[in-house]
């Protein structure tokens, strides 16, 4: 079949092109860009063909063509798809704003660094193995902790030794959930552990409990789910703009490993977790609402503040997730795609602003308060931007726990939209108003225009982006051709 | 056998985690290197323990250990020990820099 092999070529891509950069283009810049842009840009076509194709099912691809689950697979389903044109998208803006600031001139490897960064993203969206997840996360993680000290500086540094050792804990924890996961099943491979858990018996079912919490647990750090969200503000906000951009995606793999293990292995009708897993992420959701929404109104620089914001946003998301539905995975996936681009506006925004500021105050100031706000509006979920779709649609979800869930929703958006309104007028308002040298960086301002223009995309066209999302989580939801796509074996009944 | 390999990966997790809340780099490496000890070790027990018996097919053998965690264990002691030596590189590059070691950041940072 001629699909099947394609599948591979997001993570091959990305494994040749970043070597090929580092040894072959070492003192050579402009072909270090020209081929690493060349490479996203190819990327997202190949993503968005993937796309196309994942309209028809699951889709098999057997590493060494060993059968599930005795070897490695991967799956092409509508939500991996999704997930790789959102990370190629992402990547390409990021990659154009670094070359415009001239952020990759700044340490060395900047573009082979995101190009390993793109490999582990693109097969944690693609794996289907649970042991590969974790491979890939860190693949994903040992590119991110470079790419975060990019250009170095003290606290940069001190805040990188932080998220390194967070992740370290987060892998240990991983790993110890993989085993347990193990030693009960004897299986890695996902829908193979889905089909097995779901027949445990009695005696067997704490130890999968454990195993499962573990393993929500590595997700949510991931995800930057209160109380494991410590990490992420230091991380964020010292991190280079372009960086804390791109890592708009890395939450999001929290985000979708806890999508894609939740629904498949860990759904709520299954007896040894039942509804476990979707109480302690509701709980965990509303209180990280909250404690992005504070951190927003309390924060005092404007990296910090969209730092918070992003956690905020993880909040909303993992309240769709938990309710484990059609309609509430769709919102979740809609206010993924959402989050994940004005988020990165934000950080985008946010470097600009740092770099036009000086003592006479912000270079092109008209139009970075006017980028700020269609930011601002998109982050706290006002109206006509898709965070209020996406808000509207998650706050549809729990309309049976209307009290509680609305009323943390509305509080929280005030109090974003009072952190961002008071950030805004400190920035734009005050200080030195004098006509300042204009700064001209036509590929950084594309960039960010790019993001923002997805957004209002996503809100202009949200009937049929919605119908979409709704296929793709009506087939996580019931993943009978998921797990059928596998072929796996099958075991008579001892 | 059982109760010594459950104590081994028992002190270590807790040796472990004492040295990480230390807030120190040194300590912290160290604890998370205890810690990724115990989970290498845990791995491989997720295979049940069994003694004298092959990994691999053998005509003399009555009975077969599992592999499968033996090739889990190699790919994690890899990874954690790349992991290390990057967090050990960092926090001397943060040393260097910063002429301290705490891992902990400054109020606003």
């Amino acid at each position: 079949m001629m699909l099947s092999h394609w599948i591979i070529a997001p993570v091959v891509l990305p494994a040749v092109l970043a070597p090929l950069i580092v040894l072959a283009f070492r003192r050579d810049l402009t072909l270090q860009r020209v081929f690493s842009t060349a490479g996203t840009g190819a990327l997202l076509v190949l993503a968005l063909s993937l796309l196309v194709a994942s309209a028809k099912g699951p889709e098999l691809y057997r590493l060494g063509d060993w059968p599930a689950p005795f070897g490695i697979v991967l799956m092409l389903d509508r939500l991996s798809a999704l997930m790789l044109v959102l990370t190629a998208g992402l990547a390409l803006v990021v990659q154009l704003y670094a070359i415009g600031t001239g952020w990759d001139t700044r340490g060395k490897h900047f573009h082979a660094l995101l190009q390993f960064q793109l490999m582990g993203l693109n097969g944690a969206f693609l794996t289907a193995d649970a042991f590969n997840l974790f491979v890939f996360f860190e693949v994903l993680l040992i590119a991110s902790y470079a790419l975060m000290i990019h250009g170095a500086g003290g606290d940069r540094l001190r805040a990188g030794v932080q998220y390194v050792a967070f992740n370290l804990l987060g892998s240990s924890l991983f790993l110890i959930a993989l085993a347990l996961l193990y030693s009960v099943t004897g299986t890695l491979n996902m829908a193979d552990l889905a089909v097995r858990i779901a027949s445990l018996p009695e005696g067997d079912m704490a130890l999968i409990r454990v195993g499962a919490v573990l393993l929500m647990l590595v997700f949510a750090i991931k995800g930057a789910l209160v109380p494991l969200q410590f990490w992420l503000p230091g991380t964020y906000a010292n991190a280079p703009g372009p960086v804390a951009a791109l890592f708009a995606i890395m939450t999001k793999v929290g985000a979708y490993a806890m999508i894609r293990m939740g629904t498949l292995v860990f759904p709520p009708d299954v007896a040894a977790t039942g509804e476990l897993i979707a109480d302690l992420l509701f709980w965990g959701a509303l209180a990280t609402l909250i404690v992005g929404a504070v951190g927003v109104l309390g924060a005092t620089t404007l990296p910090r503040l969209a730092a918070f914001a992003a956690i905020a946003s993880m909040g909303t998301l993992f309240l769709g997730v938990s309710s484990f539905t059609v309609q509430g995975i769709t919102a979740a996936l809609y206010y993924l795609i959402h989050s994940t681009l004005a988020g990165a506006a934000l950080f985008l925004i946010a470097d600009l602003i740092r770099t036009r500021q000086s003592g006479q105050g912000i270079a092109g100031r008209g139009l970075m308060a006017c980028l700020y706000l269609a930011a601002a509006i998109a982050l706290a979920g006002m109206p006509p931007l898709s965070g209020f779709l996406g808000k509207l649609m998650v706050m549809q979800v729990w309309a049976q726990d209307a009290a509680l869930v609305w009323s943390v929703i509305l509080v929280a958006s005030f109090l974003m939209i009072l952190g961002l309104a008071r950030m805004g007028s400190d920035l734009f308002w005050k200080g030195p108003t004098e006509a300042t040298p204009a700064l001209p960086q036509p590929l950084a301002l594309t960039a960010t225009f790019a993001l923002l223009a997805g957004v209002v995309a996503l809100t202009v066209f949200a009937g049929p982006v919605t119908a979409w999302l709704q296929t793709t989580a009506a087939a996580l939801i019931d993943p009978a051709a998921y797990i059928a796509a596998n072929a796996l074996p099958v075991v008579e009944a001892k | 056998m059982e109760a010594l390999i459950a104590a081994t990966i028992g002190l270590l997790t807790a040796g472990g985690i004492y040295l990480m809340l230390r807030a120190r780099t040194f300590p912290v490496i160290l604890g998370l290197t205890l810690l990724s000890y115990a989970v290498n070790v845990f791995i491989f027990i997720s295979g049940r323990l069994a003694v004298n018996l092959p990994a691999i097919i053998d005509k003399s053998a009555t009975a077969y250990t599992d592999p499968l965690p033996q090739a889990l264990v190699l790919t994690a002691i890899v990874i954690s020990f790349g992991m290390t030596a990057v967090l050990v590189l960092m926090a001397l590059g943060a040393w260097l820099t910063t002429g301290h070691d705490r891992v902990d950041l400054e109020d606003g940072q």
